[in-house]
């Protein structure tokens, strides 16, 4: 049967960005930065109980160049500032961030010379998931709103 | 006021040594048997007025292989004066005493002769200061990246930031 | 042809700070010769996050959140440890219910610890169904913790002068389905892991520090014990009161990553153990200090505002009871006129004059609990080993300076004498069995 009787006409272009949205979003592949307690709520998160994979987010990749979302886990300090910087910047388009945990957001408790005020000075941020850590079903939450973010999305090509 | 060292088997008995004393002494108690040293910090004195600035804390164990059991304990305390604030090394005594020494000196400015070039242990090299001393404000930021000050921008868009990324 | 014998070269290969198999950031620059590592040099300091200074900065109870901090794998001990080195400053005593719980909350924390280490290792060395497993358990654990504390991680529990609440109801009927299914898990492990042949190729003989180094660097805890020294803090100077309980300390031969994966493994056992008599010892009471048996030691500053406010009882509001521990309405432990050296329930705070005063006396600047000037040290059993804490205070509302001994950082420090000659994929089981815990070992 062909596949005009169900689509008007045009309708594969037009949804284009949808339909990769609808790809990228069901495929994310994080690069968990790691660096302190909310590691321990990440792992629970990605664990059997809650389970990330039922978001299609549950393979880490633990390569900047194969990932696209860089899940920022835990306090930064001005010391792994730098790093951090590095790895966005080796990270391939289209890329997302999520800051996870109060840290990540705002530096959290943590005012004073040791510790960024939050990640967006020194990477743009996407998401942010605020806690400290957040629990598991926020974690989940937060994710599912990233998916409807990438689903808004309107691809690079197009916009240029 | 209590007396709490006497009930506190883990603080054990309070010895005092003066800086120039103080390897010697460390050196006599690890012959006495005391071969761990526990812990090795600084308090710094300068908020309450006390006249030798700085006080380095060691802490020894006599830890008995076989059994496992605490034979006792000791802490000795190293007033060391703001001016010349420099004490000998204990690396020779217990190799632990290198990363010790390094977080004192990062923390406090302490310094150590008689051992290898000591660096910062938890900071970053071009750090300024020493930010457990009490005069270092606790808010006080030298961001490698980012922003200067390493506050928040009024309107935290990253395109009004513009970090300058340095490497090694 | 050049005859000459050929030179070995080596070469450096930089390890993190963000690498999979390190967990949490540190830094190891190895130099190698082909697979072997000649030299190790270790760069610590990426979570330094300034507890020490904070600490100065806070009253003797806000202290307790920065602590859970400190090791989040297990934070129960750190906040323990915390409140018991400034007790010991102020020569006060916790009731003995107090004692009892917080005991119990140790040994979870202890647990999650253990589970969580050997999990992450095995998962590193390819057993990704042990992780599974040991984390399903860990879950069941942070839900006992929710329920005990408020919070899974981030658990803020003890108090100067006790704990936050007492034992929620059902507590122990709770802990004894959760230890049937941690046993299970552990099981299930053991039987996935002792007997693999490439988990042992991996971990037997591997990682092997001798009694004379683990001694030279001060190290404590499991990484101690797996080489035959049997010091633990509990046996060595039995605090809270694990002189009544009956609990055995496992000791390791050679000191290689299985002997410590073994040691975890069977502490675990024992930790649910210790809890099991906790919970047939425990006496009812109060578990936490009242200011009036404070006097001795607190200051503390009154207000002074007293009232006939006995009606005002009757008009407790009713204040959503989402935290199991909180709701202490039905318990007898804590009534009104009381003032306990924690913070009042919140029925209490927001139903009557002198849980509101009680609350604001706590937590205002300046008022609070103080604590007399002098010096103290306490070590507690840490997951890692000894955690200390050293605390000086100046008689004022806040610390003047408190030390934490961090137990993973004498860890650390040997890492390039347990490296040292073995190959490049010995890092990954050796540096799993260490446990760092970055926010302990930075701070």
């Amino acid at each position: 049967m062909p596949i005009d009787d169900y689509v008007p006409e045009g309708a594969i272009a037009t949804k284009l960005d949808a339909a990769l949205g609808w790809a990228r979003k069901y495929s994310i592949f994080q690069y968990p930065f790691v660096t302190a307690c909310c590691g321990m709520e990440f792992m629970s998160t990605a664990a059997s109980h809650y389970d990330l994979d039922r978001f299609g987010a549950g393979f880490p990749r633990f390569s900047p160049r194969q990932a696209d979302c860089l899940m920022v886990v835990g306090t930064i300090s001005h010391k792994i500032a730098p790093v951090l910087r590095r790895i966005y910047d080796q990270m391939a388009e289209p890329k997302w961030v999520v800051a996870f945990g109060v840290c990540t957001c705002t530096g959290g408790f943590y005012n004073n010379y040791a510790t960024v005020q939050g990640i967006d000075t020194i990477v743009p941020v996407d998401l942010y998931i605020p806690g400290c850590p957040p629990r598991p079903e926020m974690v989940l939450q937060g994710l599912v709103m990233l998916q409807e973010k990438i689903q808004k999305q309107r691809s690079r090509a197009k916009a240029s | 006021m209590s007396e709490p060292a006497a009930a506190n088997p883990c603080q054990g008995e309070r010895r005092e040594a003066v800086p120039s004393a103080a390897f010697d002494a460390l050196r006599e108690l690890k012959e006495r048997g005391y071969n761990v040293l526990i812990d090795m910090t600084a308090v710094d004195y300068l908020a309450q007025g006390r006249e030798p600035r700085f006080e380095v804390v060691y802490r020894l164990m006599k830890l008995d292989l076989s059994s496992g059991e605490d034979r006792g304990r000791v802490e000795l305390h190293v007033k060391v004066p703001e001016g010349a604030p420099v004490l000998r090394s204990c690396l020779s005594l217990w190799p632990i005493a290198d990363w010790l020494e390094r977080e004192v000196w990062d923390m406090f400015g302490i310094g150590f002769v008689d051992r290898p070039k000591i660096k910062r242990l938890l900071m970053y090299e071009e750090f300024k200061g020493h930010p457990l001393r009490k005069d270092y404000p606790i808010a006080k930021r030298q961001p490698l990246i980012g922003p200067a000050s390493g506050e928040r921008p009024d309107n935290p868009s990253f395109n009004t930031v513009r970090p300058a990324v340095k490497y090694e | 042809m050049n005859n000459a014998p050929r030179a070995h070269k080596t070469f450096m290969l930089n390890m993190g700070p963000q690498h999979p198999a390190m967990h949490g950031i540190v830094r190891l620059v190895l130099e190698a010769e082909g697979e072997l590592i000649r030299d190790v040099d270790v760069e610590i300091g990426y979570l330094h996050r300034a507890f020490e200074k904070h600490a100065e900065a806070e009253t003797w109870n806000n202290v307790v959140p920065w602590t859970d901090r400190l090791n989040y794998v297990s934070p129960l001990i750190n906040n323990v440890g915390y409140a018991m080195a400034a007790e010991k400053l102020a020569g006060i005593e916790v009731p003995e219910r107090g004692q009892y719980i917080r005991t119990i909350a140790c040994e979870l924390s202890r647990v999650t610890d253990h589970l969580t280490c050997v999990g992450a290792s095995a998962m590193e060395l390819g057993a990704f169904t042990v992780f599974l497993y040991l984390i399903k358990a860990r879950e069941f654990l942070y839900q006992l913790i929710d329920n005990l504390t408020g919070a899974r991680i981030t658990t803020n529990y003890a108090r100067v002068g006790g704990v936050k609440a007492d034992l929620p109801q059902g507590f122990e009927e709770k802990c004894r389905d959760v230890f049937k299914k941690v046993r299970e898990a552990v099981r299930d492990s053991d039987k996935l892991l002792t007997k693999n042949r490439i988990f042992m190729d991996r971990v037997d003989k591997t990682g092997v520090i001798s009694k004379a180094d683990a001694l030279a660097y001060g190290i404590t805890g499991p990484f101690l014990r797996s080489t035959g020294v049997p010091y633990d803090v509990r046996r060595a100077h039995p605090y809270l009161v694990y002189d009544r309980l009956d609990f055995d300390i496992p000791v390791g031969r050679t000191g290689d990553n299985f002997d410590r994966y073994l040691v975890r493994l069977a502490e675990i056992e024992q930790s649910l153990r210790i809890m099991e008599q906790c919970f047939k010892q425990m006496p009812p009471g109060k578990h936490s200090l009242e200011v009036a048996e404070m006097k001795n030691a607190f200051e503390f500053e009154d207000a002074g505002k007293f009232g006939n406010t006995a009606l005002l009882k009757k008009y407790a509001a009713k204040v959503d009871q989402t935290l199991e521990g909180g709701g202490r309405l039905e318990r007898g432990g804590i009534d009104s006129p009381s003032r306990s050296a924690v913070l009042p329930a919140k029925e209490e705070t927001y139903g009557n004059i002198e849980g509101l005063m009680n609350h604001f006396e706590l937590i205002m600047w300046s008022w609070g609990i103080r604590v007399p000037a002098g010096e103290a040290y306490v070590a507690v059993e840490g997951g890692n080993g000894e955690l200390g804490f050293h605390i000086v205070s100046d008689g004022s509302d806040r610390p003047y300076r408190v030390r934490c001994r961090p137990p993973c950082l004498y860890i650390m420090a040997a890492l390039p004498i347990l490296l040292k000659d073995s190959y490049i994929a010995d890092i990954i089981p050796t540096f799993g069995s260490v446990n760092m815990i970055g926010g302990e070992l930075d701070r």
